[in-house]
This record gives C-alpha cells, sequence and structure tokens, in this order.
C-alpha cells in the first residue's frame, strides 16, 4: 500500500506527556531520576524496533506555562541532562536511535559538537540531537550572561506570535548548528593515521580549522573530537510556525510538526516545502524528514482510552492541552488514521505517550502490530545507525577535498 | 579485612586515567587499539572495577595543539566529551567512580552543576569533577567568550564556581521529591529555589536537577601555584598532582597537608594523588628493558624536536636528535607550542637547566627529553612494584595514585592481575568494595550537610 517506508519515534518525557501521568496505575514516579526506569522504556522502544526515541529537556524546571515558570508541586518536576541520560542508554541499547534535546542559546556549540559526536562513538552510530532554543526568559537568569524575549500570555497562544519574537534565537539557533556541523566534519574519516615511520599520528591536512564566524560567535576549530561514526549524527526539530520550519529547513534532518487533522496535514507539508525552498535547500540532495507528532492514549477495548484520559484530566483538574493532536483510540484505529496521514506525504510519526510505560507498550506491542499486518513497517532492524534507519546516506566530510 | 597489626597502615587509593593527548600512548605496538571507540573506554574501565580501583579519570584539553602554527601532529589527539562518554561508561560498570576534567573558565555553573548531578543519578553517586582554569585566548578561540579572563583570576573564577555548584546541588533537599500519587504532591514547594552575586557570576532561579545521590559529587584540583594549593586545601576532596618524585611528592604533600587546618578540615579530607605510570614484568631486570623500550617509543626523534622547540621557541628541525642540543639561546618570546601550559613561562630557566644537565650527562637531545620526560615511575618485578608504590604512601609521597597506562585498553591488566593482589595481601588495598559511592571508596564520609539558601556561607 505504502510505497515509502513508514518512521515511528517514541517521545519520552517524565512520567508521560499528561501532566497527571505520574499519578496513573503502572506509573513510577519515584523512579524518574533513576537509570533503570529509562532503560527498562528504551528497552521497550527497542522492542518495537522502533526507529528513534526522542528525550526532552530545558534548562529550568518543567511548567504548565509555556513561557514561564510555575510553582506547581502537582506535577512532574525535576529532570537530568537528556544528552547524558542518552549516553547512559546507548551501551544497554544496539539499534535504536537515540535524540536527546540540548539548549543552543544558553551553552557552548563546541561543547554540544564533542557530546553528540561523543554519544555517536558510545551509541556507534544511533545519536541524533534535538537543538532547542530558550523560550522561557526566566532560564537566562540561571546563567546570568544574557536576556532572552519575555513573551506575554497574549503572544505565548500564537506559534506565529512565539515565533516572530523568538525569531533572533531561531537565527543564533542556526548558527550553532552550523559550527557543531562543521566541528563533525573537522577531522575527515581517515585523518588518524598512526603512522609509525613518521611518527605522526593524525594528519594535520586531513584535519580542519572551522574559521566560522557570526554576529553571535566565532570558533576557530578543529574539533578535538574525532569524526563521530554517523559522519553527521541527525539532527532534528520540533516545529510550529513558518520561522521555526525554515529553521527546520536550514538545519535540521527530521523536523516534527503538529498538524491537528488530515487538512492540517497537508497545510504543514506546504509550509514545509515553502521553507525548503525559501531557504534554498536541495531535498533530493538533503532530504528533510517530516514526521507528526501525536499525543497517545492507547487501549484494546474501544472507548477506554478516552474513559482514562477523562480520569487523568480529573486527577489533573483541566482537560489535557497540547501543541500536538491528542489522540485517544485503540492501535488498530490510530495504525489507520497514520497510514492516511502517511500517504498525504508525511514520512512518519513522533508519538507522545500520555502515561509510561502504558501508552508506550501499547505503541510496541498494538500498534506496531496493527501497521505490520497492514505491511507499513519494518519486521526487523535492516540498517545499524540511526541515519540507516532514515534512509539518510552518510555525507562525506565538507572538507574532503581538495586534496 | 586484615590483620590488626596492619590497621594502622594508610590504604592506597587507585585511580587510572586513558590517556589520550600528548605522547604516552605507545600506538606503534600492535596492541594498541582506538583512542575513541567506546569500547577501548569500555574495556579499560572494566579492568579497573575488576582491581577494584576508586575511579577512572579523564584529563581535557579544549584545543587541538599547535606547533611552529599547523597542527601538532605527534600528539595522540582526539579524544570525546568527558561526561558523556562517563555517562555511557555508568552502564557498564557497577562500583567505579567517573571522574570528569571540565574547565571552569569556558562553562557555566548551572549547566556543569546539572550535568554533573545528572551523572551522579546515572551512575548511582559515582561523580567526580576534576576542576581545572585554563584560561588562555588560544583555547577562547573555540568559545563564545574567547580568551576573556586574566590569568589572576583563574582560581577565584574557579572558587565561586564551585560554590555556586555546590548551592545549586545543595537546592534540593534530599527529600524533595517525594512523589504521592493519592494527594497529588510529587514535589516540595521552591525545591531548586537559588540566588547568588558575586563577581564572577550573578545567577538566581530554580534548580532542575534533584540532589545527587552523593550530595556532593567528588570535587578533584589539579594545579601547582600558591593559589592552586590553596583551592585544594579550600575545597577539594582530591589533588591530582604531577609529582611523583618521592621527595619532591614529600614536600609537596606535606604543604598541601598542612593548609588544611587554616579551612577547619583534617588531614585525611583532601587526598592526593599524582600521576604515575607502572612497568611490571617477571623480573626486575626484564621490566627495567621494557620500560627503557616504551621511554623510546613516547620519545621518538621527531617529538625529541619538538619537544625541545616548544621550550627554545625556535624552529630546530636541522638538529639532529641524536646529537647535541643546539648553542643557539631560546627565543623567550615566540611560543612555537600553543594549547600546553607547561613551556608557556620560565622558558629561559628550563632551557639553562637542561643545558647544563645535557652537559653535564654528554646527553643527546633525545636522551636529554627522556631523561626529563621523567620515563616510567614504578618499574620493576610485581613484588617491586607493590613495596614501591606501598612505600611511597607509607612514607607520605602520595595518598595512592592516578595510573597512565601506555596501552590503550589494555596497559592495566598486568597491574590489576599481578600487583594488586600484592597489594591486597599487605593490607593496604581493599579486597573488595565496601561501599556504593566513590565518597564511600575515598574514605571521604558522608556528603557534607545541605547547605540552606539564606543560610550564612
Ligand atoms: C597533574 C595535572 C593535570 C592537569 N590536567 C589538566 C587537564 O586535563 N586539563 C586542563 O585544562 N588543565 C589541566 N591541568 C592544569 C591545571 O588544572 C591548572 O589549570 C594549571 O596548572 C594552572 O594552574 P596553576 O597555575 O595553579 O598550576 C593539569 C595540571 C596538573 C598539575
Amino acid at each position: 500500500m505504502t510505497t515509502t517506508p513508514l518512521h515511528l519515534a517514541v517521545a519520552l518525557d517524565g512520567a508521560g506527556w499528561h501532566p497527571a501521568a505520574w499519578r496513573a496505575t503502572g506509573a513510577r514516579p519515584a523512579d524518574l531520576f533513576t537509570p533503570g526506569y529509562w532503560a527498562d522504556l528504551v528497552a521497550e522502544a527497542e522492542r518495537g524496533l522502533l526507529d528513534l526515541v526522542t528525550l526532552e529537556d530545558f534548562l529550568g524546571p518543567q511548567s504548565a506555562a509555556f513561557h514561564r515558570p510555575d510553582d506547581r508541586t502537582d506535577q512532574v518536576r525535576g529532570s537530568l541532562d537528556a544528552v547524558l541520560l542518552a549516553a547512559r542508554l546507548a551501551p544497554l541499547t544496539r539499534h535504536i536511535g537515540l535524540v536527546p534535546t540540548a539548549n543552543v542559546t544558553h551553552t557552548e556549540p563546541f561543547h554540544l559538537s564533542l557530546a553528540v559526536a561523543t554519544l555517536d562513538f558510545a551509541a556507534t552510530g544511533r545519536a541524533g540531537w534535538r537543538p532547542q532554543i530558550a523560550s522561557r526568559a526566566a532560564d537566562a537568569a540561571h546563567f546570568g550572561r544574557r536576556t532572552t524575549p519575555q513573551l506575554t500570555d497574549e503572544e505565548a497562544r500564537d506559534p506565529e506570535r512565539i515565533a516572530a519574537r523568538l525569531r533572533p534565537l531561531f537565527d543564533e539557533a542556526a548558527d550553532v548548528v552550523e559550527v557543531v556541523r562543521r566541528l563533525w566534519d573537522s577531522w575527515e574519516d581517515d585523518a588518524e593515521i598512526r603512522d609509525a615511520a613518521t611518527g605522526r599520528f593524525i594528519d594535520r591536512d586531513r584535519i580542519h580549522h572551522i574559521d566560522f564566524e557570526g554576529p553571535h560567535f566565532s570558533v576557530r576549530g578543529p574539533s578535538i573530537t574525532p569524526r563521530p561514526p554517523q559522519g553527521q549524527p541527525v539532527v532534528a526539530s520540533l516545529a510550529h510556525a513558518s520561522v521555526p520550519y525554515e529553521f527546520a529547513a536550514r538545519a535540521s534532518d527530521v523536523v516534527f510538526v503538529t498538524p491537528r487533522d488530515l487538512a492540517g496535514t497537508a497545510a504543514v507539508l506546504a509550509e514545509v516545502d515553502a521553507a525548503a525552498k525559501t531557504v534554498g535547500r536541495d531535498r533530493e540532495d538533503r532530504p528533510l524528514l517530516v514526521l507528526a507528532d501525536l499525543l497517545v492514549l492507547l487501549d484494546d477495548v474501544p472507548g477506554e482510552a478516552a474513559r482514562r484520559l477523562a480520569r487523568l484530566d480529573e486527577l489533573a483538574g483541566a482537560p489535557l492541552a497540547s501543541d500536538a493532536e491528542i489522540f485517544a483510540g485503540t492501535p488498530d484505529e490510530l495504525a489507520d488514521l497514520l497510514l492516511d496521514r502517511h500517504a498525504a506525504g508525511l514520512d512518519g510519526f513522533r508519538l507522545r505517550p500520555a502515561v509510561l510505560p502504558h501508552d508506550l507498550t501499547a505503541v510496541t506491542r498494538g500498534l506496531v502490530p496493527a501497521l505490520r499486518r497492514r505491511s507499513a513497517f519494518r519486521g526487523a532492524y535492516t540498517a545499524s545507525t540511526l541515519r540507516g534507519h532514515l534512509g539518510l546516506a552518510r555525507p562525506e566530510s565538507r572538507y574532503a577535498r581538495k586534496r | 579485612m586484615s590483620t590488626p597489626a596492619r590497621k594502622h597502615r594508610k590504604q592506597v587509593h587507585l585511580a587510572v586515567q586513558l590517556p589520550a593527548i600528548h605522547n604516552v600512548t605507545v600506538w606503534s605496538d600492535p596492541r594498541s587499539r582506538s583512542q575513541i571507540a567506546f569500547e577501548s573506554f569500555a574495556a579499560l574501565a572494566r579492568t579497573a572495577e575488576r582491581g577494584l580501583f576508586d575511579f577512572f579519570f579523564l584529563a581535557e584539553g579544549l584545543r587541538l595543539r599547535e606547533h611552529k602554527g599547523e597542527l601538532y601532529e605527534y600528539d595522540v589527539a582526539g579524544r570525546p566529551e568527558n561526561l558523556t562518554v562517563l555517562a555511557a561508561l555508568a552502564a557498564v560498570t557497577d562500583r567505579l567512580g567517573l571522574a570528569a576534567t571540565v574547565n571552569a573558565t569556558f562553562n557555566e555553573p548551572y549547566d556543569v552543576a546539572r550535568r554533573i548531578a545528572s551523572l551522579d543519578h546515572l551512575s548511582g553517586g559515582r561523580a567526580a569533577w576534576n576542576v581545572v582554569t585554563s584560561f588562555d585566548a588560544f583555547t577562547g578561540e573555540n568559545f563564545r567568550r574567547g580568551g576573556f579572563l586574566a590569568e589572576a583570576d583563574r582560581y577565584t573564577r574557579a572558587a565561586e564556581f564551585l560554590d555556586v555548584t555546590r548551592r545549586l546541588w545543595d537546592s534540593w533537599a534530599d527529600d524533595d521529591v517525594r512523589p504521592d500519587p493519592a494527594r497529588g504532591h510529587f514535589v516540595r514547594a521552591d525545591a531548586g529555589r537559588f540566588a547568588h552575586t558575586g563577581p564572577h557570576f550573578d545567577v538566581s532561579g530554580r534548580f532542575t536537577t534533584p540532589r545527587p545521590p552523593q550530595g556532593h559529587p567528588v570535587v578533584i584540583q589539579a594545579g601547582e601555584s600558591d593559589a592552586g594549593r590553596e583551592f585544594a586545601a579550600a575545597d577539594a576532596d582530591v589533588i591530582f598532582s604531577k609529582h611523583n618524585r618521592l621527595d619532591v611528592a614529600r614536600a609537596f604533600y606535606a604543604d598541601v597537608k598542612r593548609r588544611l587546618a587554616a579551612y577547619g578540615r583534617t588531614h585525611d579530607e583532601l587526598k592526593i594523588l599524582p600521576t604515575a605510570t607502572a612497568v611490571v614484568a617477571d623480573t626486575d631486570a626484564e621490566a627495567a628493558a621494557y620500560a627503557d623500550e616504551i621511554t623510546r617509543a613516547q620519545v621518538g626523534p621527531e617529538t625529541a624536536i619538538a619537544h625541545l622547540e616548544a621550550v627554545w621557541g625556535r624552529d630546530l628541525s636541522a638538529y639532529d636528535p641524536d646529537g647535541p642540543l643546539p648553542d643557539v639561546d631560546p627565543d623567550p618570546d615566540a611560543l612555537v607550542l600553543r594549547g600546553h601550559s607547561i613551556f608557556r613561562t620560565g622558558r629561559a630557566e628550563t632551557a639553562r637547566r637542561w643545558r647544563a644537565l645535557a652537559e653535564e650527562r654528554d646527553l643527546s637531545i633525545r636522551e636529554l627529553v627522556i631523561e626529563v620526560h621523567g620515563g616510567q615511575n614504578f618499574v620493576g618485578s610485581p613484588r617491586t612494584v607493590a613495596d614501591a608504590l606501598d612505600h611511597f604512601v607509607q612514607t607520605d609521597g602520595a595518598d595512592g595514585f592516578i595510573l597512565v597506562p601506555h596501552l590503550t585498553p589494555h596497559g592495566l591488566d598486568d597491574f590489576v592481575d599481578r600487583v594488586v593482589p600484592l597489594l591486597q595481601e599487605k593490607g593496604v588495598f581493599r579486597t573488595a568494595y565496601t561501599g556504593t559511592t566513590l565518597r564511600d571508596h575515598l574514605g571521604l564520609g558522608p556528603a557534607p550537610t545541605r547547605r540552606q539558601e539564606g543560610a550564612a556561607s
């Protein structure tokens, strides 16, 4: 039925994406800061043959509001550094891609590049990275080095207005990704020569200064870390508006989008196409995969997922709100919906389980078999790297030449 | 554990470093494997854990060294980001401490505190931070701020950085996360709240990460100057020192331990661990021959010349490494090797010393560099090496060692298989891990009580 492969990711975050997830049956709220909890989740995701998991992160505590901190004590607060969490999971897994989020506004591009390259070494070619700008002005005080725009409540309701206010941060983020990517390429694959005859360990002609100069910072390079196994680990970004679509078109290999229905899917795909044209990206040469986010509650018994959602909403004291479409139904219903959207042109989906591990297990043991019955998802991993799962070729270093 | 008669003997602490720069690794040896593949790190860490070592250590250099304006090709260059690789190592080890060198100049406290706290959670309390202070503009070219810090400020920044970091670790109480699903209470109100204003940092808000299992992960310091020693005496749990010759080491040990009292700290609260190499063979004679071979492989003819150029500040490529030292004097202003602090200052004096030594002993350039490079520190049969290490510790040259194997990753195997059992037999090294955290291994006692925000400090 489908000609292009369908890609499936799961977004792991705390106890799940419903604010009351930690109070649900089977939740492990006391284990959220222990590696065993995450090891179990990622093992389950790998059992389901998923392309990748993403790990959320912020340089400030979670908040019910997008743009400012809150003082709630009835929701999950507290987090571990997502890159380190991904690294902790790398030796425990063999196939699945690991895509941590890392902030680009308050951090050093040089350190980010090394960290993701090192994750790629630890995961033998399964690393990705989701660069994220600082959307909360309060987080800037944690660093005390700069200020970032404080969005109003009004602005925070509208993705286009958010993006317009934060545009300078997106421009800077594009520079950060450019620096990170140049640093990954700064050692050619064969730079380490171990030439006993001359005593040279490396060949300086195959290691390059990157000499990036931009309005926000300059980075001379080269990296201190050799080129990672994938050459270029996968860069993924989340986008809801034109500015972040353009950022994705400039910087990313994968973009997560949030259409709410079939018509919205077509509209978003058109916007991503337009953004790619605006920045002059040749998508034959540099593919940009588009994955739609859905927040999912899944149960086999028809109606049960909706009832579960209602119970969770009652615990939370408010109906679930999300930037992504919310789906409550059976795995078979979701399989049909995903295939419709896939046919409309999406490359795949990033599913946000409402409750962990319940809705993750429902994806791996319910949805994935349902997709398989429709011959729409892999029955075994056929590649060993994340780029491989996504059908992305391993690029040559941009500095390989020229000799 | 051991016989009461041995009870007064100091326990030896052992760590291992995977060398990833300079010329320690003998990569031309066919047994030498990748310096960057994760499997190399995992193999060495597993060996260290089999040997019941205190911790696994990684150094850091944030700019590839350049020699005469070009990348320096004789370095074993190419290293990982320390905390990331250590987080992965936490998955393949169970008790071994995991120590990362992380620069206090080109980082910010919130990020470092968070990443080290995360490593501590992800390893069940095994994280350590080696606080280093390189400040040079050459390294700064890789960072947003460039070379912004004056040399004189390096330790004031480091001390304030560490203070803020510990405040952040303390900003959550141990029991702030007490999920009660029935009541709907996940976290203490105000968990993570902090505020600090000082000459280097003006930061406030909420920290993201619950208090690390160790409370305060272990802090290591590796500086030589008076300011560095004071910083260590005031604030560090471990000193990583370069003094591995007994006479100099004892003077350093006495000096630093003496400084502790002024900070209300006891002798045992700061462990001094010099970097050291050990070469073990069946007999002392075989070990000596092997050590010689290793040293000559480490200091090849090109390395010898480059070393000399670094001190002389001149191109000396025309000189014969097996011939005498050049007659020309060093150029005190020219810096030919960039990214290495050792040769930054005092080069004229170093050159005078080297020339005197070469004349006195009739040494060629290469022989001289081998001589000053230090060669191998502990050489001999397993018994000889175990006795020497023990003697060094018992006579207050150190509290233990950070061993740097010359082969990656199997260069520690012989030591663990042959020397560790002898140290255990002497009753100076553990026969099993008795604790789970790195603080436990180092005998540092429980984490200091939490300093609450607002309390005097
Ligand atoms: C044994 C030893 C190891 C060191 N390792 C590192 C290192 O890995 N990375 C680094 O940037 N600096 C390293 N340093 C440099 C010191 O941390 C410090 O910044 C430098 O020595 C200047 O301080 P000082 O003037 O007190 O010596 C090391 C120093 C010593 C003595």
